[in-house]
């Protein structure tokens, strides 16, 4: 089942036609995506050949959505053009609006998350590696040939970490991972995440990765304690970072102590989360979960160093 | 990136907030004469991007334009948490009656902008709003909405500021918008004894996202203090200097972080963090290798990549090439794995150089870098 994206997902890619745009949507077909189209009002009617596939460019979101029945888009526009096209999703309806775009003013982004939410449209991003559920389908620029389908879900901040993880769990696979970006204000939390990982049942475990700022982990601490029953494995990195640009004392007031890696650690640790000091580790901590959750011990051919 | 005060203090003043009669000069000699204009009788306060001046004496009242120059020769040039005065604004002082407190900051975790208040200004803002959290006002902005007169009543009658504040919350929102700003902070905005409302004292942190829109301020803050920093920035890099021996370079500021703990985690201390990006080509792999190798305080190098969207082969063609342009007089322990690790590997090993080694995990090669780092 996995969570916001299955094979069933019907995906549009706005910015289809600029070079990333381009390079990844082949990369998405390659893993299975079914890619319904592309969106640029300049190059609408056309279609751009993929290898063994034709995909058509259409002059809106609302347009390829009444032709193709899409769900999805993954947005790769330019930082300036962001807002506009996330906007236009949001109003032509669409379920989930992945922006993998770097770079975008805050402004914008408070302003299209809070729209988006007001039109019933998930936004993951921005700034983002977007998401993919192994097997099924790939929403971004995740790679998909690192693991394989397998019963882990894992959100993350951080694009490279979410690799690592799950290169380093490949002999297990996962459900979906989620790369939820790394800017100040995203569209999909932690917290949302977890949530939903709670309610798949293709997925057993979680792994959670953060990095310093904020306070989303201390939040995800908190909701896990109260909300999540399956076991949750956290990294968090940054402990040695050095330390960010002060918010002045306003920024202070909103984050209190939080924000930093040993604060998000202890908090995922007082609510029985297991932390990993580095991604091997946390690696290890899943398989030793796993171990202890088979229910018949059968014996899996497991090999990790 | 954060404005000097006398930045802010301009903002504020495009935007019709009154602000004290001041002016900014990096010349004591300059200095005495700005006093004399403002009326002999001056606050001299240094221009750091840091706070707590005030505590470390980098805020002065000078009685004439003789006292003026004398203040500012001892503040000009002081250090500051780290930050050297180059620069003082001298302002014409103010009487006054009561010291308010208002910002606009961003809540990441509500994902909107933040109003926070208090008829208590001053310098304790944090202590009191941790000590007693009803002083202080905290009400969210509607991003389709902004601040209007209403929402701005709304804000001053929460936290108990005086009506003639409502203008000045609705100008200090059109400034943060405006200018792209993730925070506007006035502390204190005071009342003189006079009845005027005057922003005496304010910070404001742009948005760096927001500079291809925001021409006026790109020339600003280009300047690194760190030589290494600004070589770093002019080829484009993601780099910061850091005061331990092991040189860190990785893909994807998450996994730099990461990099950083582990070689910490083997007793060593990395030297900087160094980001390539996602899909850094081989000539961005090679400035990134030219700057840490000119880092004297270097004693090893960890480039650790993992190959998502970045080629591990390219990554290696990169190390081959800054091989070709640098003199390599420090061990390099590389660690590829991912996309095309076994073709990356295979290009390092037919460089066959006696300086460089790799490891096959992470965690191994950080512990390499560091007993390398170590024993020298």
């Amino acid at each position: 089942m996995a969570i916001y994206l299955t094979k069933e997902s019907k995906v549009l890619v706005q910015g289809m036609t600029g070079g990333e745009g381009m390079k990844h949507t082949r990369r998405m077909l390659a893993a299975g995506t079914n890619v319904v189209g592309g969106v640029n009002p300049r190059k609408a009617g056309r279609t751009v050949d993929f290898d063994d596939r034709a995909v058509p460019v259409f002059g809106s979101v609302a347009a390829g959505m009444q032709s193709t029945g899409a769900d999805v888009t993954v947005v790769f526009v330019p930082p300036a053009f962001a807002k506009a096209a996330v906007t236009e999703a949001a109003d032509a309806g669409i379920g989930l609006a992945v922006v993998i775009t770097e770079g975008i003013p805050v402004h914008d982004s408070v302003a299209f998350t809070a729209y988006a939410r007001s039109k019933g449209t998930r936004i993951i991003g921005p700034n983002c590696p977007g998401l993919i559920t192994p097997g099924q389908a790939n929403a971004g620029i995740i790679p998909a040939d690192i693991t394989k389908p397998g019963r882990i879900g894992l959100v993350s901040k951080s694009g490279t970490l979410t690799y690592q993880l799950m290169y380093e769990l490949r002999d297990i696979g996962f459900s979906t991972c989620v790369g939820i970006g790394g800017d100040p204000v995203v569209g999909t939390t932690h917290i949302d995440c977890l949530a939903a990982f709670q309610d798949d049942p293709d997925t057993e475990l979680v792994v959670l990765i953060g990095e310093i700022g904020g306070d989303a982990e201390e939040r995800a601490a908190a909701y896990i304690r109260d909300h999540v029953t399956k076991p949750v494995v956290g990294y968090i990195a940054g402990f040695t970072a050095p330390e960010g640009k002060t918010m002045g004392h306003a920024g202070a007031i909103v984050s209190g102590s939080s924000g930093t890696a040993t604060a998000k650690k202890e908090a995922l640790e007082a609510v029985g989360v297991k932390v990993g000091r580095t991604p091997t580790e946390t690696a290890r901590l899943v398989l030793d979960h796993l171990d202890h959750l088979d229910l018949p011990h059968a014996a899996r051919d497991v090999t990790h160093s | 990136m954060d404005l000097y005060e006398h930045q802010a203090r301009e903002l504020f003043e495009e935007h019709g907030i009154l602000v004290p009669r001041a002016e900014v000069t990096a010349s004591s000699k300059e200095a005495r004469e700005i006093a004399r204009r403002l009326g002999g009788r001056v606050v001299v306060k240094a221009q750091v991007k840091t706070g707590g001046r005030g505590k470390a004496g980098g805020v002065k009242l000078a009685a004439d334009p003789a006292a003026a120059e004398l203040t500012a020769r001892q503040i000009l040039g002081m250090d500051i948490k780290g930050h050297t005065v180059g620069k003082v604004m001298l302002a014409q002082p103010v009487d006054i009656e009561s010291e308010f407190y208002v910002s606009y900051v961003l809540d990441r975790a509500a994902g909107r902008f933040l109003a926070i208040a208090s008829a208590e200004g001053g310098m304790e803002i944090e202590e009191i709003a941790a000590g007693r959290p009803d002083a202080v006002a905290r009400i969210h902005i509607d991003p389709a909405e902004g601040v209007t007169s209403a929402k701005a009543g709304e804000i001053a009658e929460a936290a108990g500021l005086p009506p003639q504040t409502v203008d000045v919350l609705v100008r200090l929102w059109e400034v943060l918008v405006r200018e792209d700003a993730v925070l506007v902070e006035v502390n204190p905005l005071v009342r003189t004894k006079q009845g005027q409302i005057l922003a005496l004292d304010g910070k404001v942190t742009l948005d760096d996202n927001a500079r291809f829109r925001q021409a006026r301020w790109c020339a600003e803050g280009a300047a690194h203090d760190d030589p290494l920093e600004a070589a770093a920035a002019a080829k484009g890099l993601n780099y910061v200097k850091l005061d331990g021996e092991v040189g860190v370079i990785g893909n994807g500021a998450g996994l730099v972080m990461s990099t950083l703990d582990v070689v910490a985690g083997c007793g060593a201390r990395p030297a900087n963090f160094l980001d390539i990006g996602g899909g850094a080509s081989a000539q961005i792999m090679a400035d990134g290798l030219s700057v840490i190798l000119s880092d004297p305080a270097v004693k090893s190098v960890f480039v650790n990549v993992f190959g998502g969207i970045t080629a591990c082969d390219a990554v290696a063609d990169g190390i081959v090439r800054a091989l070709d342009t640098v003199q390599l007089t420090k061990p390099l322990v590389v660690r590829l794995d991912g996309n095309n690790a076994a073709r990356g590997r295979a290009i390092l090993d037919g460089h066959a150089h006696p300086l460089v080694q790799q490891a096959t995990t992470m965690d191994g090669a950080a512990r390499r870098a560091a007993d390398l780092a170590n024993a020298r």
